[in-house]
């Protein structure tokens, strides 16, 4: 067990390490110059750009800057730009080209509504996709079965940012039976944070639920045909022990690997429902940056995005084992 | 008593066997047509007795001790005759006493333990349910008694086995461990479904012995169905061949084995290997495969596989299914051919191929 929290541990630092060098020669050497972002040409001129450039320090080879950036985040350091320079306290992920602030400051508040949204967005997949799927596979070639694998279907077409559109659109603005300012932090009002992230929840939760409906069907049914499930049935066992016991158990595994996946990349941000129900998460952060060209900060949301996913694979997998006592770890 | 009043056909006026199959139909319906897959099947069985059921894969083996199981309801098969238990007819109880019934009075071990043992659950635990679902028992009650049954079937230190998942076992313990699930409500109907095929040979032999011991004590009836004449010699008092869907040859288990009268099982015996027999001995297949049971061939349905159609004269074989007759050997041996002197043909012709060393001179 523990040899195999390390190897894991090791190749997720291998994983990061690629990607932290992959952000860093993106910052040099990407299509965007780190100088025309923070400055434009008509506001400075070729010289002031070059001068910035030089405090950059982007003429450097690429691992003394990468080592300049790693040691940032470890320790601070400090940022000129141009005649100006800020401190940027440990961890520095860089100033933000456009709010001249340390990068971490801007994105650590962010973690917190990114998490909110993916947590109850998450919850409500499962809650309502695992018991259609195990409801129609009961049912398999029925019209019940029919319906919910079409219904499923026609969800799965629409596209999700129109579908959270949508929702927002009617339900929150329109009827205003949601509220529509989003996200208050859980340590204000835990009450007034869900109703608040009630209908995003709601709206991702449904969009992706059919993906898990269907596949929970698919792996039920599955389930349904092992031999296991023929002795449980001649040992008299109840039909719904049957299902909930011996073929759910079975079906949870391929599952949990699925939804490890989507809620990893659910906690990187969710752009669409962020920027639709205005909600101050990463992913809408994200979008800003990429728009403003602000480099340091699309390094640092690159560079969480991937610690995040990650880290949740490795959970994953460390939780595999506890699923299926045949997966030695060692 | 009041399934009985009920219907009251569901019992049987003479004084029937414990378990009497009567003219068991199971038919599924598929888009190409009906598949009969058992077909007007009938046999006794009594407690304490063991009955072989042999033939090849889709003769109707497996789909017929399911039926007895009650594990075709809910599916698209279509089952008519009786299956009378000690009385009951299982083809009229409701569901619900049904599945009461499974596994408390009618067990089944499978053909591959690994895969018929939930892989997330420890044998003890699905041992535990199986006593659980039909005795009111506690937890730790139920975990002493699947310790009794572990142990009685002969794994070392149940105690701390139990907890094990099925994959820390060998395929042999895990099929005693299936034995153990079985008899754990002391059943008194065991079906084994091929329980030794996917056993390795030594270990064969001590699942065959511990079912043979076990059944002196729990005073069990048990269908072991095989493809395995060894196992049959071995175990049945009564054998059972079956041959697309229909029983063709069933008798007492010796009279079967030495005295067939059916071309059928002379093929089986042909095609086993012994390795005590004289290197003369002829290993001989059965040619072709066996029929579609979408489309029966109208006449015997063995006849296109058949050395010995000529002897009948006529085309006899490919037009009328032989009824099952009384054999010429007598007693209770039945079989389904046509050819008349069937024990004449066996002894000049079969016999000296497959053993020439008991033809008496």
């Amino acid at each position: 067990m523990i040899g195999f929290v390390i190897r894991r541990l090791i190749s997720a630092v291998l994983v990061l390490f690629v990607i932290s060098v992959a952000v860093v020669a993106l910052f040099t050497y990407g299509p965007s110059d780190p100088a025309q972002a923070m400055c434009p040409e008509p506001k400075c001129t070729a010289e002031r750009q070059d001068a910035i450039r030089d405090a950059l320090n982007l003429d450097a080879p690429i691992q003394v800057q990468y080592a300049e950036y790693m040691s940032g985040i470890v320790n601070g350091r400090q940022i000129a730009f141009g005649s100006e320079a800020y401190d940027c306290d440990a961890p520095c992920f860089g100033v933000s080209f456009i709010y001249r602030v340390n990068v971490w400051d801007d994105i650590k508040d962010r973690i917190g509504p990114t998490v909110s949204v993916a947590v109850g967005a998450g919850a409500t997949i499962l809650l309502i996709g695992v018991p259609i799927g195990m409801f129609a596979a009961r049912r398999r070639g029925s019209a019940a079965d029919k319906a919910v694998i079409g219904a499923t279907l026609v969800i799965e077409s629409i596209p999700y940012y129109l579908f959270v559109l949508l929702a927002f659109l009617y339900l929150a603005a329109g009827a205003g039976i949601f509220p529509q300012e989003g996200y208050h932090p859980l340590t204000d009002s835990p009450l007034k944070w869900a109703w608040g992230l009630l209908l995003p929840w709601l709206a991702l939760g449904l969009v992706n639920s059919s993906k898990y409906a269907r596949f929970t069907r698919g792996s039920m049914i599955e389930a349904f045909n092992q031999d296991y499930v023929r002795t449980a049935r001649s040992k008299g066992l109840a039909e719904s022990r049957i299902v909930n016991k011996h073929a759910l158990r079975a079906a949870v595994v391929p599952i949990v690997t699925i939804f490890g996946i989507d809620f990893g990349s659910l906690l990187t941000g969710t752009i669409f429902t962020e920027l639709i129900f205005g909600i101050p998460g990463l992913g809408l952060r994200a979008l800003n940056a990429v728009g403003q060209s602000d480099l340091p900060v699309i390094e640092a949301t690159t560079l969480i995005s991937a610690l995040i996913i990650v880290i949740t694979n490795l959970l994953v997998d460390l939780f595999y084992s506890v699923l299926d006592p045949r997966v030695r770890l060692g | 008593m009041t399934d009985l009043s009920k219907t009251p056909e569901a019992t049987p006026a003479k004084g029937g066997a414990f378990l009497s199959v009567r003219d068991l139909k199971v038919h599924f319906t598929t888009s190409d047509g009906i598949v009969k897959a058992t077909d007007g099947l009938s046999f006794d069985l009594e407690r304490g007795k063991t009955l072989g059921i042999v033939g090849e894969s889709g003769s109707g083996k497996s789909v017929s001790s399911s039926a007895i199981m009650g594990l075709h309801r809910g599916t698209n098969a279509m089952l008519s005759g009786e299956i009378l238990l000690d009385g009951v007819d299982l083809l009229k109880v409701s569901n619900e006493d049904m599945r009461k019934r499974r596994g408390r009075d009618v067990a089944m071990i499978f053909q591959d333990p690994l895969s018929a043992m939930h892989p997330y659950y420890t044998v003890g635990n699905q041992i535990m349910e199986a006593y659980q679902v039909h005795n009111d028992v506690t937890k730790r009650e139920a975990r002493k008694r699947a310790i009794e049954m572990l142990d009685r079937v002969g794994i070392p230190q149940p105690d701390r086995r139990v907890d094990d998942y099925p994959h820390q076992f060998s395929g042999g313990m895990r099929q005693r461990a299936m034995i153990a699930m079985g008899l754990i409500n002391n059943p008194s109907l065991l079906i084994a479904d091929e329980p030794t095929t996917a056993l390795d040979v030594t270990v064969q032999a001590q699942i065959l012995d511990l079912l043979q011991d076990l059944q002196r004590d729990f005073d069990a009836a048990i269908i072991i169905i095989t493809h395995d004449l060894g196992v049959v010699a071995e175990m049945a008092d009564d054998v059972l061949v079956m041959y697309a869907g229909r029983a063709v040859e069933y008798g007492p288990g010796k009279e079967i084995l030495t005295n067939p009268e059916m071309p059928y099982t002379w093929g089986l015996l042909s095609s086993v290997p012994d390795l005590t027999a004289s290197t003369e001995a002829k290993l001989i297949p059965i040619r072709g495969n066996p029929p579609s049971l979408l489309n029966p061939p109208p006449g015997c349905p063995f006849e296109p596989r058949c050395d010995h159609t000529a002897k009948v004269g006529g085309d006899l074989c490919r037009t009328t299914l032989p009824d099952l007759t009384p054999a010429n050997s007598g007693g209770s041996h039945v079989k389904r051919c046509h050819i008349k002197n069937a024990d004449e043909v066996y002894e000049a012709e079969i016999l000296p191929e497959i053993a020439p060393d008991l033809v008496e001179d």
